[in-house]
C-alpha cells in the first residue's frame, strides 16, 4: 500500500477537508513535485554526460585524423550563393545561431521577409 | 385550429418566455458574460483559439437552457448529475446521454472521458522543442518551483470551504497549463469546470500583464541584465530518447500522470524521430484544430446560469489569480537562488517561465530580460522551464489526482 492510498482513504474527497491535512498534502505536492522533476535532471545530466564524452571522442578522433598527412586533395569550389540568397555575411564574435536569430527578429520587427534583406555583418558590441 | 392557442403555445415555448420566468433573468447574465467572453476573444486576442469557442459554447448553452424540462437544450446539466451520481440508475452510463442528451452533451463526452486535454498535449509534444531543457536539465529546477502556486491555491481553496477535490481542482489553475486543468476538473470536480477553464485560460492570456510587475519587483536592474551563456547543441539522438526516457519515468513515478505525459510524449517523438513527418504534422494541425473546436465549445457548454452564477465562482477567479501570482513568484525566487548559487550566471527573469503557459511565458522572459539589457536574448535560456513546467504542471495533476482521484 503507498501513500497515495493511504492518503485517499484518510482524506474523504467528498467533503470539506481539515485545514491540517490541506497543508501536508499541499507541501507534500510540492515535494514530489520537486522530487520528481530532480530525479528526472539527474536522469538527463547521465544522458548528456554519455553523449557529450561520445561527442568528444569523435572530436578527438577527427582532430588525431586531420593532423595526419593528408593527400594531396583538390581545393573546394566556390560554391555560388543559393537563388535568392542576398549573399554572404561576415559575422565577427558571433555564432551562426545567433545571427540567424538576430536576421530573423529584424525581419520580424521591419515586416520584411528575410530575403528582401540583405544582412553585411553582424559584430558583437561589448 | 386554434390560433389563439397556437400563438401563446409558440410563446411560452420560446426563449424569450423563459427569460421571465423562474430565474430566466440569470441566462440573460450569462448571455452578457459570453458577449464580453467574446469580445475579448476577438477583439482583445486573449487565447481567441479556445476562449471564442468557450464563450460561444456558454451563449448556446445560455440560449437554449432554462429547467431541466428544456427538452431542446443542446446541453443537459442533470444528464450529467445522474451520470456522476452512485445512487443513480444511470451512473456512468454514456446510453443514457446518447439517448437523451443534445449535441454539446455528446462533444462533452470527449472531455469527460479525458480524450480531448490528453490530444490537445500530442499536439502540444508535437510543437514543442526540449531542445532547451535537454541542454539545461537545470531548468527542470525552475519548472517545478512554479508549481508553487498550485498548491498554496489548493491550501487557500480549502480555507475557502471548498471540499478536497474541489480545491485540487482550483489549484491546478496555477500551472498555467489549460488542458491540464480540464483534465484534472473533469475528473475530481466536473461542476467547476466552466469556471475554472474560464479562470485558467483568461489568466494565460493575461500572463503579458500579470507577470512583468511581479518580475521587475522581485528581481534587480543588475540580476535582469545578467546575459547567459549558449546553451551546447543537442544531438538528434539525445531528443529522440527524451520523450522515451520521460515517459517511462515519470509514468513509473506517477501512474495517474498516463493519459497527459503519455501524449504529451508520443506527440514529441513523432516530431523527433524524423521518420514520421506526416504524423508529427497532422498532431500539430490537422488534429490539434479539430480537438480545439471540440474542446472549446464544450467546456463552454458547461457554464450553465444556474452553476456559474454563484459565489464559489468568484472564488475560483481569485484564487486563480492568486495561484498564477504565486507561480511566477516561485519560478523567481528559485531564479534568484540559482543566480546566486551559480555566482551571477543564471538570469533569474527566466524562473518566470516556470509557469507552463508555453510559449508566452518565455516570451514575457525575453521582453522584460531585453528592457534591461537591450543585447539580452532569454528566449532560448526561458524555453527550457517553460516546457518544464509543462513536465511539473503534469506531476503535480497527478499527485492531486493520486491523492484525490
Amino acid at each position: 500500500m503507498n501513500f497515495f492510498t493511504v492518503a485517499a482513504q484518510t482524506v474523504d474527497s467528498g467533503t470539506k477537508m481539515d485545514i491540517g491535512d490541506a497543508a501536508i498534502t499541499a507541501v507534500f505536492g510540492y515535494v514530489v513535485v520537486f522530487f520528481g522533476l530532480v530525479l528526472l535532471m539527474c536522469v538527463l545530466y547521465i544522458t548528456g554526460s554519455v553523449f557529450s564524452n561520445r561527442e568528444k571522442k569523435a572530436a578527438a578522433e577527427e582532430k588525431s585524423a586531420a593532423e595526419k598527412p593528408a593527400e594531396t586533395v583538390p581545393a573546394p569550389k566556390k560554391v555560388p550563393p543559393a537563388p535568392g540568397s542576398a549573399g554572404h555575411i561576415k559575422l565577427h564574435d558571433v555564432p551562426d545561431k545567433e545571427a540567424a536569430m538576430i536576421m530573423a527578429i529584424v525581419a520580424d520587427t521591419l515586416h520584411t521577409p528575410l530575403n528582401e534583406l540583405h544582412f553585411i555583418s553582424i559584430k558583437e558590441v561589448k | 385550429m386554434d390560433i389563439l392557442q397556437t400563438l401563446t403555445d409558440l410563446w411560452e415555448g420560446s426563449g424569450f418566455h423563459s427569460f421571465l420566468v423562474d430565474g430566466g433573468w440569470k441566462n440573460l447574465i450569462m448571455i452578457a458574460i459570453s458577449c464580453v467572453l467574446l469580445y475579448l476573444g476577438i477583439k482583445k486576442k486573449f487565447e481567441p483559439l479556445l476562449l471564442v469557442g468557450i464563450a460561444f459554447g456558454c451563449l448556446l448553452v445560455n440560449l437554449s437552457y432554462f429547467t431541466p424540462e428544456s427538452t431542446d437544450a443542446l446541453y443537459h446539466p442533470e444528464l450529467w448529475s445522474a451520470f456522476l451520481d452512485h445512487e443513480s440508475e444511470f451512473y456512468h452510463d454514456y446510453g443514457n446521454i446518447l439517448a437523451n442528451g443534445g449535441l454539446l452533451d455528446i462533444l462533452y463526452i470527449g472531455v469527460k472521458a479525458g480524450i480531448y486535454p490528453s490530444l490537445i498535449f500530442m499536439g502540444v509534444g508535437a510543437m514543442t522543442d526540449f531542445g532547451p531543457l535537454i541542454a539545461n536539465p537545470k531548468s527542470l529546477l525552475l519548472g517545478a518551483a512554479a508549481q508553487m502556486g498550485v498548491f498554496l491555491a489548493f491550501f487557500g481553496a480549502v480555507l475557502l470551504g471548498f471540499t478536497g477535490n474541489q480545491a485540487a481542482a482550483i489549484g491546478i489553475i496555477g500551472g498555467a497549463d489549460g488542458p491540464t486543468a480540464i483534465f484534472l476538473t473533469t475528473k475530481l470536480a466536473p461542476e467547476l469546470l466552466g469556471p475554472i477553464a474560464i479562470a485558467a485560460y483568461s489568466y494565460m492570456a493575461l500572463i503579458p500583464m500579470i507577470q512583468p510587475p511581479l518580475m521587475r519587483l522581485l528581481t534587480t536592474e543588475k540580476e535582469r541584465k545578467v546575459k547567459m551563456e549558449q546553451n551546447r547543441v543537442v544531438s538528434k539522438t539525445e531528443k529522440i530518447l527524451f520523450p522515451i526516457i520521460v515517459a517511462m519515468f515519470v509514468i513509473l513515478l506517477l501512474p495517474s500522470t498516463a493519459p497527459l505525459i503519455g501524449c504529451l510524449m508520443l506527440g514529441n517523438l513523432w516530431r523527433e524521430c524524423g521518420v514520421t513527418e506526416r504524423l508529427s504534422d497532422t498532431v500539430q494541425n490537422a488534429l490539434m484544430n479539430i480537438v480545439t473546436v471540440f474542446l472549446g465549445i464544450s467546456v463552454g457548454a458547461t457554464t450553465a446560469a444556474d452553476s456559474f452564477l454563484n459565489l464559489q465562482t468568484l472564488f475560483i477567479i481569485v484564487l486563480g489569480l492568486t495561484a498564477f501570482c504565486f507561480s511566477t513568484v516561485g519560478g523567481l525566487l528559485v531564479g534568484k537562488l540559482m543566480y546566486v548559487l551559480t555566482g551571477g550566471k543564471i538570469n533569474p527573469l527566466i524562473g518566470s517561465a516556470g509557469v507552463s503557459a508555453v510559449p508566452m511565458a518565455a516570451r514575457v522572459s525575453q521582453i522584460e530580460g531585453q528592457k534591461a539589457n537591450p543585447s539580452n536574448f532569454l528566449l532560448m535560456h526561458a524555453m527550457g522551464p517553460n516546457v518544464a513546467g509543462v513536465i511539473g504542471s503534469a506531476i503535480a495533476a497527478g499527485f492531486l489526482l493520486a491523492v484525490f482521484g
